[in-house]
Order: structure tokens, then C-alpha cells, then sequence
């Protein structure tokens, strides 16, 4: 298997079903990108390099995913609406345990 | 007024290689940028991060990417106004360009290139909501005088290098100082770390953890700050301030330009493949601001959109002189200090 099946949810509320590839080297962030989901320089600004926090977002469902690296939780530690379920798009690796994975853009930081 | 042949906003990797192609053409530019310094995103977000595809370079340091830019320049004596936005653009009936910072510097250049990446660096401002009505009244996201703090109550919030930085030099000067961070851990030199360490066994830096700041109150101006630690358990604390000064980083913001009358897509200027001109003849957009149908934001493709740029600027500046494009193993560097880089001559000796 090379894709997985994501639901994502917008800044506006609004779900979208995906197909994301594993085989792609890509992360979360990177997919949002590439289904525009949010529009270009609001996602991603870092580049993903766990230095902004422009691609937070909430986890929905109950997948197990990869602990938080120390760049990460330094980041998280400094971004804004941050909840218990917040993560780095950037930081999650589209793989095959991340099938059916729910998420919802954090709002923009103005 | 300053002066000069193009004037470019941004002195990320883009902006400073600009000046290298100018500079072959004899063109002088002066660069803006907001931040205090050169180099962009590369100095200010990632200086010791490493980047693989620069052509030539198997693995450089952005910072040292930055260095090395600014020494390829140095015979082109670029000239600079840091620590300043460009706010705003006129056109003058010469057909030149006069731009304002937001300080007020006026410069006037024949050419303007937008090298400005994702914008200008903006602090990170706290999501409080009664925020805007302490700016300036207590509170500043940046430090620009210590000595507005001598013998008062400084609260700082984050937990990088600015924030341990700042809370070091502030007790010698302020009569308390508090920082506040949302975790026990913090992310700065390790240096800076261990020396916070020891002002807070000493009793001089006052270090609230894992906490934030969830309330600011005061008349006219900020008098406390209600402090949230993140322990449930654990009551609101209320602390007495006079200053409070957030440092959360900064993030870029495209800012004014997008009031320039510039066609904006996708947050960024839209140009013309053909010299990465905007809609708006004279003005050009270069590098990670810029774009069009298959743009990649890279710096390598910075660098070849910088040096078409410079082509294009010529022809505009001097539309009756003929030029063709040069390789700088043919005729060497010729800098506007007078200085030569040029391939050593062949010697030509008989062999008896």
C-alpha cells in the first residue's frame, strides 16, 4: 500500500478526505500544501523545520503517533492555541499506522 | 535621499547575490531590510541549520552562506538601512522611485527589486485580548533601550534565547525581574541556560514554570499581570509589574508591499518569467516573494531570477547601450573599491 486516507479539516471548518502517499517522503504539513487546504504562506512558513508553528494542528483521532521531538515541544511551547492533542504537521511523517488519521488546522496566528 | 541604481527590499541570499550581478553590469544598489542584520531567513531563523542544494557547495551552513555572500559582494560596496520596513512607494515624474521606510528613510532608485522573501520579520504577539491598549504602555516586544527598565518590575515571557538573554542583562538594571515560560525547559545556548540557572539560585531572576500569562490589568497603563501555572492545582498568580515584555519570536508578514499596487497571488508578487518584472514596469520581484507558473522557492532559483533581474535593470537604466553578458573567467571582478579578481595569464615559456 502507497496511499492512506486522511481527513482534514480546515481552517474554516471544512472536512476534506485525502489520499496521501507514504512513498513520497512528505509530512502533514507538506500535504496540506499540496491539496492547498490553506492557502500558500500561511502553512509551512519554516519550511519545516519545527520553527514556526504556522502548520499546528489538532489530532481528532486516536491514532499512536510518534513521540514529539525537543524541537517540537520547544516550539509547541512557544506557538499560540496550543491544546493537549496540538502537533507539527511538519513533524509527522505520512506513514501506514497514520491510515484514517483526523486532524484540524490550528487557527492562523495573526 | 539616498541614491543608488537599484534599490533592493530584502537582504536575504537573494537580495545580497543581486548585488554580485549588478555589480558585474556597474550598477550600485543599497539594500533594506527590517531586520538588524543581513542574510534573511537564513541568519535570523536557521544560521546553523545545514542546506544541501546550493550548487557547488555539498553542505553549507545558512550562516556561513550569508558570510560567504557578503564577501562575494564586498568589492560592489553594497550600502544598507537595517533595522527598517519599507513602508511605503512613489513614483517620480523622471519615471524613478522614491521608497519610505517606516522610520522615514527615503530612497530613490531607477529600479526597485522586491527580494522580500516572506515578508518582514514581525514580533509574535501573545493572544491576549486586551493586548493593544498596554503597547507602548508597559509593553514592548522588543528592547530598544534598556535603561527605560532601570528600577522597575519587568515581567518576560518565552523561552528561547532572547527571553534568557534579555532576563540576564535586565537584573542589573531593573529592580525585579520575573520570566515566565510555558515549560521547564528552555531553548537557547547553553551558556545563557546555566547562567539563569545561577541568578535564580542567587534570587535575582524570578523564574515562574511551566506558566503563562493569561491576564494583564492596570489603569492607562500595565500595573500586573495575572500569571496561569500550569500545575491545575494551583491558584492564578497575580504579580505587580510596570513592563512586560513578550519575546516569542518573530514571523514574517508580506506587510506593506501588498499595498503597492503589485498583482498578489498566493501571498506572493506575481512576475513575468521573462525578467521577473511585477505588473508594475521598473519594479521587479526576485526570490521566495515572487510568483508564477512552476516557481519553486529556493534560493538557488533566487540566485537565477537575481541575475536575470540585473540584465533587465540594465536595459531599463541604460535602454541605449549595448551589452552582452560577460563570464567573470573572462573579464574578472572589477570592484567599485578599486579591487581586481581576475584569472592568472598563462605563462608561455620554451622548454629547451
Amino acid at each position: 500500500m502507497t496511499d492512506i486516507k486522511l481527513k482534514i479539516t480546515d481552517r474554516d471548518g471544512v472536512m476534506h478526505e485525502i489520499e496521501a502517499p507514504t512513498d513520497m517522503n512528505m509530512n502533514l504539513m507538506e500535504v496540506v500544501r499540496s491539496y492547498e487546504l490553506a492557502p500558500e504562506g500561511t502553512i509551512g512558513i519554516c519550511g519545516g523545520m519545527a520553527m514556526c508553528a504556522s502548520c499546528q494542528c489538532y489530532v481528532l483521532s486516536d491514532h499512536e503517533l510518534p513521540e514529539k521531538s525537543d524541537d517540537e515541544e520547544a516550539m509547541l511551547a512557544e506557538a499560540f492555541n496550543v491544546k493537549e492533542n496540538s502537533r507539527l504537521g511538519c513533524q509527522l511523517h505520512i506513514s501506514e499506522e497514520m491510515d484514517g488519521l483526523e486532524v484540524e488546522l490550528a487557527p492562523e496566528e495573526l | 535621499m539616498i541614491k543608488t541604481d537599484i534599490l533592493i527590499i530584502g537582504a536575504g541570499p537573494t537580495g545580497l547575490f543581486a548585488v554580485f550581478e549588478a555589480g558585474l553590469l556597474k550598477l550600485k544598489c543599497h539594500l533594506i531590510d527590517a531586520l538588524p542584520q543581513p542574510g534573511g531567513q537564513c541568519s535570523e531563523i536557521y544560521p546553523k541549520k545545514p542546506i544541501y542544494d546550493i550548487p557547488g557547495f555539498p553542505e553549507v551552513l545558512a550562516g556561513d552562506l550569508v558570510d560567504n555572500l557578503m564577501e562575494q559582494i564586498k568589492p560592489f560596496q553594497p550600502t544598507f538601512t537595517l533595522g527598517e520596513r519599507a513602508e511605503t512607494i512613489d513614483k517620480l515624474e523622471d519615471g524613478t522611485f522614491v521608497v519610505t521606510t517606516n522610520k522615514g528613510t527615503k530612497h530613490n532608485a531607477p529600479v526597485v527589486a522586491i527580494a522580500g522573501g516572506l515578508g518582514s520579520f514581525e514580533p509574535r504577539k501573545p493572544l491576549l485580548e486586551n493586548l493593544a491598549q498596554y503597547e507602548d504602555n508597559g509593553i514592548a516586544y522588543m528592547i530598544k533601550d534598556p535603561e527605560i527598565y532601570r528600577d522597575k518590575k519587568v515581567v518576560i515571557a518565552g523561552g528561547g534565547d532572547s527571553a534568557l538573554d534579555w532576563s540576564i542583562f535586565l537584573t542589573d538594571v531593573a529592580s525585579e525581574v520575573t520570566l515566565v515560560h510555558r515549560r521547564n525547559e528552555f531553548r537557547g545556548a547553553l551558556d545563557s541556560v546555566e547562567k539563569v540557572q545561577e541568578l535564580k539560585n542567587e534570587g535575582k531572576i524570578n523564574l515562574i514554570t511551566p506558566a503563562e500569562i493569561v491576564g494583564l490589568h492596570g489603569e492607562g497603563k500595565l500595573e500586573s499581570v495575572t500569571i496561569k501555572k500550569s500545575a491545575a492545582e494551583v491558584e492564578h498568580i497575580t504579580l505587580e509589574v510596570d513592563n512586560f515584555i513578550p519575546l516569542f519570536g518573530l514571523s514574517p508578514k508580506l506587510g506593506p508591499i501588498a499595498n503597492w499596487g503589485l498583482e498578489i497571488e498566493k501571498n506572493a508578487i506575481k512576475v513575468d518569467t521573462f525578467d521577473y518584472q511585477t505588473n508594475v514596469p521598473g519594479i521587479y520581484a526576485i526570490g521566495d516573494v515572487n510568483t508564477y507558473p512552476g516557481k519553486l522557492k529556493l534560493i538557488l532559483c533566487g540566485f537565477h531570477e537575481a541575475t536575470l533581474m540585473c540584465q533587465s535593470a540594465y536595459q531599463r537604466i541604460f535602454p541605449d547601450k549595448k551589452y552582452v553578458m560577460k563570464y567573470t573567467t573572462v573579464g574578472g571582478v572589477s570592484g567599485f573599491d578599486g579591487t581586481k579578481k581576475e584569472a592568472p595569464k598563462a605563462v608561455i615559456k620554451a622548454i629547451d
